[in-house]
């Protein structure tokens, strides 16, 4: 296969806060719930932090055996989870010829974060010299791909892109391109992340940009983002392929818009967002009319969500007040590595079902995000296309256009 | 000035790179120089020095900490509480 191809998504898995499989974590977006709770890692008690969206009831046993765990960070539990889903939906069969042709390639912004704590705590703590045998391939970033690759039987292209929040958009980005190039014929491409752990709490209250009890993404009073963790991946194959095979088709990937700010360690840059936007319209061959919905980056930091907004006026000018635009991570926090991909389910499951999920804990206007943000209430809408929205510390900013197929 | 005025001092005049001399309780932070990044460092850096937790988020920046007269009188209360 080789050429240009249209790219469709044929599979989702999801393991979030709100839902273990694609399905509930769906009807939780949309019926606005919180995946918010108190967090429950070792020495939770002592954090300043109360507050993030775990997945919880997550058991192991249910998905792997005692030896698969013990090789098995949580980071790549939900990883293979998401995978197996993604890949079961899809109805396709990895066999022999397809395991060539099919990549795995999955956002992480901090790989295995609890084993890493786990070793440590052994370390410094307990003041013991020996960490667990399989500490080193556990916490390795490139983990979750490799446990796809492993789990799955896919031995084609399969790495782990980090780009911190924007992690799963970027892997989804270069699985997009490799479909529609003709260099595999199948991709697995998400995002995974596991990273709520007493230090990885520590290095987030140090940030300051935490909320200490709710996410309010756009919202006046908002008070800053809350930790989440999770995974979702997708199935994506070439549009011949998918008809050829008689597979339900979810969505089609259009465009994919990347760049890097070369500026703030951590401040948003509204022109580097706005050329990212532009960069997926024009990738997509989408006017910025062609669009109604943009699942947002939405973090609820004062300066993401106002940043954003402008970077919205800027690409879109008056069409910007036409948009429903929404943050999920009011739902299930920010998930890092695997946002991007939580969104981009999000915003698939949204074209498909016609439906807008919410931005929750919404309080009304800021007057510095002055858009329609959907507040508190899933929303009926026509969606022929939309743009999911990723922006990392360290000025990486990554954007992918959806339609709706058929 | 108290001691703890002139710690703080110290610690903005570090992180805003300017000659402590040169600072007057009046000043803004923004204008010194300290963005974001830095002030959330200066904020570590306080609360090392003194041993307190200051309840700042970077969320609300406008409602705290416009000044460095602010900061000192923060410190003060958040250290005078601790003693």
């Amino acid at each position: 296969m080789s050429g240009v191809h249209r790219v469709v998504v044929t599979g989702l898995g999801v393991v979030s806060p709100i839902g273990h499989t694609a399905a509930d974590y769906w009807r939780s977006l949309i019926n606005g719930v919180s995946g918010l709770g108190p967090i429950t890692v070792r020495m939770a008690d002592e954090l300043t932090q109360k507050v993030a969206a775990e997945v919880k009831d997550f058991d192991p046993l249910q998905h792997f055996d005692d030896r698969q765990i013990s090789t098995l960070d949580r980071i790549s539990q939900f990883a293979v989870v998401a995978a197996r889903e993604a890949i079961a939906h899809a109805g396709i069969t990895i066999d022999e010829a397809l395991s060539l042709k099919t990549a795995a390639i999955v956002g992480s912004g901090a790989g295995g974060q609890l084993t890493t704590d786990d070793s440590f705590y052994r370390l410094y703590r307990e003041n013991k010299t020996r960490v667990f045998p399989l500490t080193v391939p556990k916490l390795m970033v490139n983990a979750s791909a490799s446990q796809i690759s492993m789990q799955c039987g896919i031995r084609g292209p399969a790495f782990v892109v980090a780009s911190a929040c924007a992690s799963a958009t970027h892997a989804i980005g270069l699985a997009f391109q490799m479909v529609r190039a003709g260099q595999v014929e199948c991709a697995v491409t998400g995002g995974t992340e596991a990273s709520i752990t007493y230090g990885g709490v520590r290095g987030w209250e140090a940030m300051r940009v935490m909320a200490p009890d709710v996410c309010r993404p756009f919202s006046r009073d908002r008070k800053g983002l809350v930790l989440g963790e999770g995974a979702a991946m997708m199935v994506l194959e070439p549009l011949e392929r998918a008809r050829a095979r008689g597979a339900a088709i979810l969505g089609e990937v259009v465009g994919f818009g990347m760049g890097a700010d070369a500026g703030d360690l951590t401040a948003p840059d509204r022109d580097g967002m706005a050329r990212a936007m532009d960069d997926a319209l024009a990738d997509a061959q989408l006017a910025p009319q062609d669009i109604q919905y943009v699942n947002a980056h939405g973090t609820g930091t004062a300066a993401n969500d106002e940043t954003e907004t402008q970077a919205l006026h800027q690409v879109f000018g008056a069409h910007a007040g036409k948009l429903a635009i929404s943050s999920t991570k009011s739902m299930v926090g920010h998930a890092l590595g695997a946002a991007g991909a939580l969104e981009l389910v999000a915003t698939v499951m949204a074209l498909r079902e016609g439906r807008v999920p919410p931005t929750i804990g919404y309080l009304g206007p800021d007057p510095a995000c002055d858009l329609d943000y959907v507040p508190n209430a899933a929303r009926a809408l026509a969606i022929d296309a939309a743009l999911s929205n990723s922006f990392a510390f360290g000025g990486l900013n990554a954007v992918l256009a959806v339609r709706k197929f058929g | 000035m108290t001691d703890v005025a002139g710690d703080v001092i110290a610690i903005i005049a570090k992180k805003a790179r300017v000659e402590k001399p040169n600072i007057e309780p009046g000043d803004r932070l923004e204008d010194l120089g300290l963005e974001s990044l830095d002030a959330v460092e200066m904020i570590f850096d306080l609360e090392e020095k003194f041993d307190i937790q200051i309840p700042y988020n970077a969320n609300n920046p406008r409602t705290e900490f416009n000044t460095v007269g602010e900061v000192v009188s923060a410190i003060q209360q958040l250290v005078d509480k601790k003693s």
